[in-house]
């Protein structure tokens, strides 16, 4: 049996049942009603600056913390015309930024393509690598691929001591990070005058926030180095959104209404107006359009009334559309925020 | 079924600030500025407080503080090596106790 919601037959594989969850949650007001009383109601998009490509539920790991239910055993995966709509919507735009995740999207047959292309377009390319992925045989000259397209790795790396990356991303997970990122700082990645992006992301191992962004790269920084000799560009802190395998271990651990409550009380007005969503525009493996890559996993679509597959993109519509919320949306604008780029504040 | 710690009490600390405002707002204070970025860090104020929490065997605190140092980015490891840290330092208090058993030993007998 594998790891995911899906092969598990667990009723949160259904995100109706996880959104019946979020809005049954007694140990906050619904997130809408924080909106407004912070008079950020409704949310807007301000522009597109992120074009992010989720490109599917397949990956080499089976996170326990996943909030996309990610796993071997997911065959969801988008098609080469998916991707060409892709870079076609991308081509009618100035949009700077395409964010490629899955899953493991690399493990994706139209990875490559679709980084070459948005390259070719002038974009800046960001592949969400889960590390592990570099090693596998099939995906020899991968690294090579990256660096000689200068693409941003932002590679997940939970702790910089294996008990706690293990824990949450499986056994044996924190060696072979530290063996991918030996192999990226031996190409030029992380390392200064490269023009190589290597930046980690800290999720925590459990039901609490991370710690502020600045204290614990430092830590990373000087544990990384004395331990194992790597260097990186920059560290983010990403909040776990109680959404899929997590939501899972919250409600397993007894830890839900108390994380929610957590959440609700650092609830931060200043996060809430900087959040992701409000400049990027997320498309699912099969073209749907979201707000983010949590309303996409909560198949949370687009407000009526706009396009809603990246068939019919539209980047006039799009620009400053609502933003469709739900209570998950607290583990975005808690504390410092979070965001697919880290803190927000 | 009653207890004398309830950890639901911990959220109702703030009622404290109600029997003396001015002196509840004069600890808050003291306790913010004990515990902001200083010549040490938060994370390590954090584990020393557990370690304290742990040696004044205060529930909240240590409920409380597990949370800090968590979400100040130290682990388990880290966070048992503070809470030994008190345990010896508790230990050792009795332990050196003993010199003024031995004084008295001494005094007493023949």
């Amino acid at each position: 049996m594998g790891l995911t919601l899906v092969a598990r037959n667990n009723p949160l594989a259904s995100s109706r049942e996880q959104l019946k969850r979020l809005a049954a949650t007694q140990a906050c007001v619904p997130f809408g009603e924080r909106l407004a009383r912070a008079k950020l109601a409704p949310l807007q998009a301000t522009g597109i600056s992120v074009f992010q490509i989720n490109v599917g539920k397949f990956c080499n790991q089976s996170c326990r913390h996943c909030h996309v239910d990610a796993g071997p055993e997911r065959s969801e995966q988008m098609t080469r015309e998916t991707a060409e709509l892709c870079i076609k919507a991308l081509a009618l735009t100035d949009i700077p930024t395409v964010d490629i995740t899955g899953g493991a999207p690399e493990l994706n047959a139209n990875f490559r393509w679709l980084v070459a292309q948005a390259r070719a377009l002038g974009r800046h390319v960001l592949d969400r690598c889960n590390l592990s992925v570099l090693l596998l045989k099939p995906q020899a000259g991968l690294t090579e691929f990256l660096a000689r397209h200068q693409v941003e790795i932002i590679a997940s790396l939970p702790y910089f001591r294996p008990a706690q990356t293990d824990a949450q991303r499986g056994d044996g997970v924190f060696d072979k990070s530290i063996t991918a990122l030996h192999m990226l700082n031996r190409l030029g990645y992380g390392m200064e005058g490269t023009g190589l992006s290597l930046n980690l992301v800290y999720n925590p191992v459990g039901a609490f926030l991370p710690p502020k962004q600045e204290a614990i790269e430092a830590q990373f920084r000087r544990e990384l180095a004395q331990r194992h000799g790597i260097t990186f560009n920059h560290l983010y802190t990403i909040t776990n959104m109680p959404i899929s395998r997590f939501l899972e271990f919250l409600l397993e651990s007894g830890n839900y209404e108390g994380y929610m409550e957590r959440l609700a009380n650092a609830f931060n007005p200043s996060a809430a107006a900087g959040v992701m969503c409000r400049y990027t525009l997320s498309v699912g493996w099969e073209g749907t359009l979201y707000d983010c890559d949590f309303n996409q996993m909560l198949d949370l679509r687009l407000a009526r009334g706009l396009p809603q597959h990246i068939r019919d993109f539209d980047a006039t519509k799009l620009h400053s559309r609502p933003i469709v919320t739900a209570n998950h949306c607290y583990g975005c604008t808690a504390g410092a925020g979070s965001s697919c780029g880290g803190a927000v504040t | 079924m009653d207890t004398y710690y309830n950890p639901r009490d911990l959220g109702k600390f703030v009622d404290m600030g109600k029997g003396n405002k001015e002196l509840w707002d004069k600890f808050m204070s003291y306790y913010s500025a004990v515990f902001a970025e200083g010549a040490l860090t938060e994370r390590e104020k954090a584990l020393i407080a557990l370690g304290v929490s742990h040696a004044v065997q205060c529930p909240y605190c240590i409920d409380a503080y597990t949370q800090a140092c968590l979400e100040k980015g130290s682990d388990a490891e880290e966070m048992t090596e503070a809470v030994h840290v008190a345990c010896a330092i508790r230990g050792g208090a009795s332990l050196v106790h003993g010199v003024q058993m031995r004084n008295a030993i001494e005094k007493l007998s023949m």
